[in-house]
């Protein structure tokens, strides 16, 4: 029992046990922790531990802003440059548009290329999103599209129509079936039909309503494979059958072994047969192929490039149409900055916008003009108030203050009301006016609805914003300087002006830069009481944003606004420093 | 800031003119607020003094936009929504916040700046960008217009005033007293529940009271990232401020400037009930 108690029989992390270590270690001359290993190992594992401990911590909160917000920005940014629309829906035109030149209306391949491209977007209901795309940058392209929509389905009618007389087996599903669809896929398909019939037969055995609901056989048909011989030998209509099938299933639910091909898949199969393509197949289908081939070359031949130009819209034949498609084909664009800056891209290059059309340079000239303006009231209805507080007694001071912190707290839509309340023509404001005689009544004061109104309303709310910076400098200056000034022999306005105004000048700094960058993103106040010349750049990306949905210009306006911010940001920092900012 | 009695007349005028300057300063901040108030009294539906009100008749006065804010479905099922939501985001802000901010706060944290960065960020960045990015991210993985979508973006508003008034109740915070109570053997959660977190609540609170506020009286990314079935209190305020103006607005403003001198009030007791606690002020 006595050696339990005994210090020199425990082993492990005691005291005693570490100083003996420290002992023995002061011979070798490396120091030791408490449970034996070196201290510094020691100090270096547990460094590690709280480092991830913290890290621990923050991760949750780290991951979700990364999620909610910075995700949102990046998408922005990305939007702001994306452009896989064009070459997304006209993959074979922007490809064929390659040799354009840019003069006049491309070459018949590239009107070929098109109407596959046109028919399939048409299918997908794709057309309409890619000419509201197009519409932004040339007007009218939208139309062209919808139209173009209306009256593609009928191009490769002509050599339907010559085919199915030449032999009527091309108007049957299963020529086409045995021309492209792989073996393997024939096989599944089989086997999913049989399974199909199977399950049917057992719904109808079913007696009562619940299991033939359960019965219920749901399963899509296999998805459509292309055998490799068709895609040697008649690659064009290969390309465009892959893709009828695969919108016959997917978007029709429908079989493509039940279903009639596209008219221009007839298109396609003539250009391949009339390019002397389709060898490679065997037996009957070869024998098919062989004699289309021969006949092809007296068929009647109609040009896809005429039918565009004269039959469905002859702005098919205007250069600045293929102009626009071409410069927008790539998959990211500077177009959308190009527009921000008043400028467009066509197939020349950079051009300056139409006059008329020249409005983002007088935004941002405006949004600029009148965030200085309120910057400046503010210093000028700030600076006053921010000396006063701090001049004043603790007690006096704390309770004006309230004044300000008020209005600070108050809801921004209860402080833009008010104000849309009284700026009206019937307001308060005009009432007193009138009453006092400094306006008639007739002739009453437009104060709203323009920039005075936006001026006047975002004065109000950001004046706390620079008098909350402005009194905490304010507060540290101390009054010694200025009795010493004036003992010196200096009058008020010296001492004031040459003493107090520059240990002044950080807190005016730090509330301008404040005010400025909330004023250049405001929505709110300007969207109520602006009117349509008081408004800012974010009213504008509002706009794309709901009404006129060019997402991709509102996202390159965001971040050029964003840009804006973050480098004024970066001089706030600078100056005043991130940390200091304070929430009243 | 006193007049002394061997002033000169100018210096007297001086001193007068620029209290009736301040003074004019302060109407400007406080009389649109306060006009407000006597105008959602209106019986009738101007947008001014009524005669009869300017001569103090008690049926020029009336509570009948407030009984139409309390029994109009539409205002009632903005109130509805905001209620829901402001709540939702506020805890979701606090709870991650204020873990983030203990994290944050301990001496060897490894590119603390780029992450405390990051997490201001939505602060720093105008809403309406916030609101364009959400807008488009959201669309794209389906959280557009629905109420989950709102209250993380509204949380995501939030974080900024829960991390900053947190560290700020951290900084003056005695790490000793961790160390005082591990060494009496308690274990890190039980130290931070009952050592910490009596000590930050005042910063808790008063972030988290921002961080409802926020969401409250959020209105651009709630106009974006929401649909007609999310339509918060502010969202039906602005929309009646921009089509069909009606003096129930009034009621709501003077019901929401109640509630924000309620809130100015508790953050500003908060404040002093956490400077006292920390020893940073006498009692």
């Amino acid at each position: 029992m006595a050696n339990a108690t005994d210090p020199d029989s425990y082993t492990g992390a005691t005291p005693d046990n570490a100083i003996r270590d420290a002992d023995r270690a002061e011979k070798t001359g490396q120091m030791l922790a408490a449970d034996g290993t070196p201290l510094k190992t020691s100090l270096a594992r547990s460094l590690r531990a709280q480092k991830l401990r913290a890290l621990m911590l923050i991760a949750p909160l780290l991951i979700f802003i990364l999620v909610t917000f910075i995700a949102p920005i990046a998408d922005m940014l990305f939007r702001s440059v994306e452009n896989q629309i064009v070459s997304e829906t006209l993959p074979r035109t922007v490809q064929a548009l390659d040799s354009w030149d840019g003069e006049g209306a491309p070459d018949e391949e590239t009107f070929r290329a098109l109407a596959a491209d046109l028919t399939i977007a048409t299918e997908l209901k794709n057309h309409t999103r890619l000419g509201s795309r197009l519409n932004y940058e040339t007007t009218g392209i939208s139309s062209l599209f919808r139209q173009t929509g209306r009256d593609v389905d009928e191009i490769g009618e002509g050599y339907m129509e010559q085919f199915i007389e030449l032999d009527e087996a091309w108007e049957d599903p299963a020529t086409w079936m045995t021309l492209m669809a792989a073996d393997s896929w024939i096989e599944n398909r089989a086997q999913w039909a049989s399974d199909k019939a199977e399950a049917e037969a057992a719904q109808d055995a079913a007696t009562t309503a619940a299991e033939a609901i359960a019965l219920e056989f749901t399963d899509p048909e296999p998805p459509f494979r292309l055998n490799d011989i068709a895609s040697d030998a008649l690659p064009r209509t290969a390309s465009i059958f892959r893709q009828f099938a695969r919108i016959t299933q997917t978007e029709n639910e429908d079989s493509p072994a039940e279903e009639e091909p596209w008219a221009i898949i007839y298109q396609a199969l003539y250009e391949d047969l009339s390019a002397g393509r389709g060898d490679g197949y065997e037996g009957q289908a070869a024998t098919l192929i062989d004699e289309a081939r021969s006949a092809v070359v007296g068929f009647e031949d109609q040009s896809i490039k005429d039918y565009f130009i004269n039959e469905i819209d002859e702005d098919w034949g205007s250069t600045e149409v293929w102009g626009t498609i071409k410069a927008f084909s790539s998959p990211y664009t500077a177009g959308y900055f190009l527009a921000s800056a008043d400028l467009q891209l066509t197939a020349q290059g950079i051009e300056k916008q139409p006059e008329d059309q020249q409005i983002y340079a007088l935004l941002f000239k405006r949004t600029m003009f009148m965030s200085l303006t309120i910057m400046f009231s503010c210093i000028l209805l700030g600076y006053p108030i921010a000396f006063l507080l701090s001049n004043l007694p603790m007690r006096t001071s704390n309770m004006l203050l309230i004044l300000v912190l008020l209005p600070f707290w108050t809801s921004l839509l209860v402080r833009t009301s008010a104000w849309k309340v009284l700026l009206q023509q019937q307001g308060v404001i005009n009432d007193i006016l009138v009453w006092i005689g400094l306006v008639a009544d007739n002739d009453r004061l437009q104060l709203i609805n323009n920039q005075t109104g936006t001026i006047i309303a975002m004065t109000h709310i950001l004046l706390p914003f620079m008098i909350l910076p402005l009194y905490s400098v304010m507060k540290t200056i101390p009054p010694y300087y200025v009795r010493a000034a004036k003992s010196l022999g200096a009058t008020n306005w010296t001492a004031f002006w040459r003493v107090y105004f520059p240990q002044s000048v950080p807190g005016i700094g730090a509330g301008s830069i404040l005010v400025f960058i909330l004023s250049i993103g405001y929505y709110i106040t300007p969207e109520l009481v602006g009117g349509t010349t008081g408004t800012f750049i974010s009213n504008r990306i509002a706009y794309h944003i709901s009404s006129s949905l060019n997402w991709g210009l509102a996202a390159a306006l965001g971040s050029i606004l964003l840009a804006l911010v973050l480098v004024l940001y970066y001089l706030y920092d600078r100056i005043v420093g991130i940390d200091n900012v304070s929430l009243g | 800031m006193e007049l002394p009695p061997y002033a000169t007349t100018g210096q007297k005028v001086w001193f007068y003119t620029f209290r009736v300057l301040c003074g004019l300063i302060f109407f400007f901040l406080i009389a649109p607020i306060l006009t407000i108030i006597p105008l959602s009294f209106n019986a009738e539906n101007f947008f001014t003094f009524t005669p009869g009100m300017l001569a103090f008749e008690a049926d020029a006065y009336s509570l009948k936009h407030y009984e139409d804010f309390f029994t109009n479905s539409q205002w009632q099922t903005a109130l509805k929504n905001s209620v829901q939501i402001a709540p939702a985001a506020t805890l979701l802000s606090v709870g991650l916040g204020t873990l983030a901010a203990v994290g944050l706060s301990q001496s060897h944290v490894p590119a603390r700046r780029a992450i405390m960065a990051i997490l201001i960020s939505p602060m720093i960045v105008p809403l309406i960008i916030s609101a364009a990015g959400m807008y488009f991210f959201y669309s794209r993985i389906g959280l557009q217009g629905t109420y989950l979508g709102v209250v993380l973006a509204h949380a995501a508003l939030g974080i900024p005033f829960v991390i900053i008034t947190v560290t700020a109740t951290l900084v003056g915070f005695d790490n000793s007293l961790t160390r005082a109570s591990a060494n009496l053997g308690a274990g890190p959660v039980r130290t931070f529940f009952k050592v910490q977190m009596p000590l930050i609540l005042p910063g808790v609170i008063s972030g988290g009271l921002f961080a409802f506020i926020t969401s409250f009286d959020e209105v651009v990314v709630v106009l974006f990232v929401g649909s007609a079935g999310q339509k918060t209190l502010p969202w039906q305020m602005f929309i009646g401020l921009r089509e069909q103006i009606s003096p129930t607005i009034l009621a709501v403003a003077t019901i929401l400037v109640i509630i924000s001198i309620a809130l100015l009030t508790t953050v500003e007791l908060l404040r002093r009930r956490s400077e006292r606690l920390r020893g940073l002020s006498p009692t």
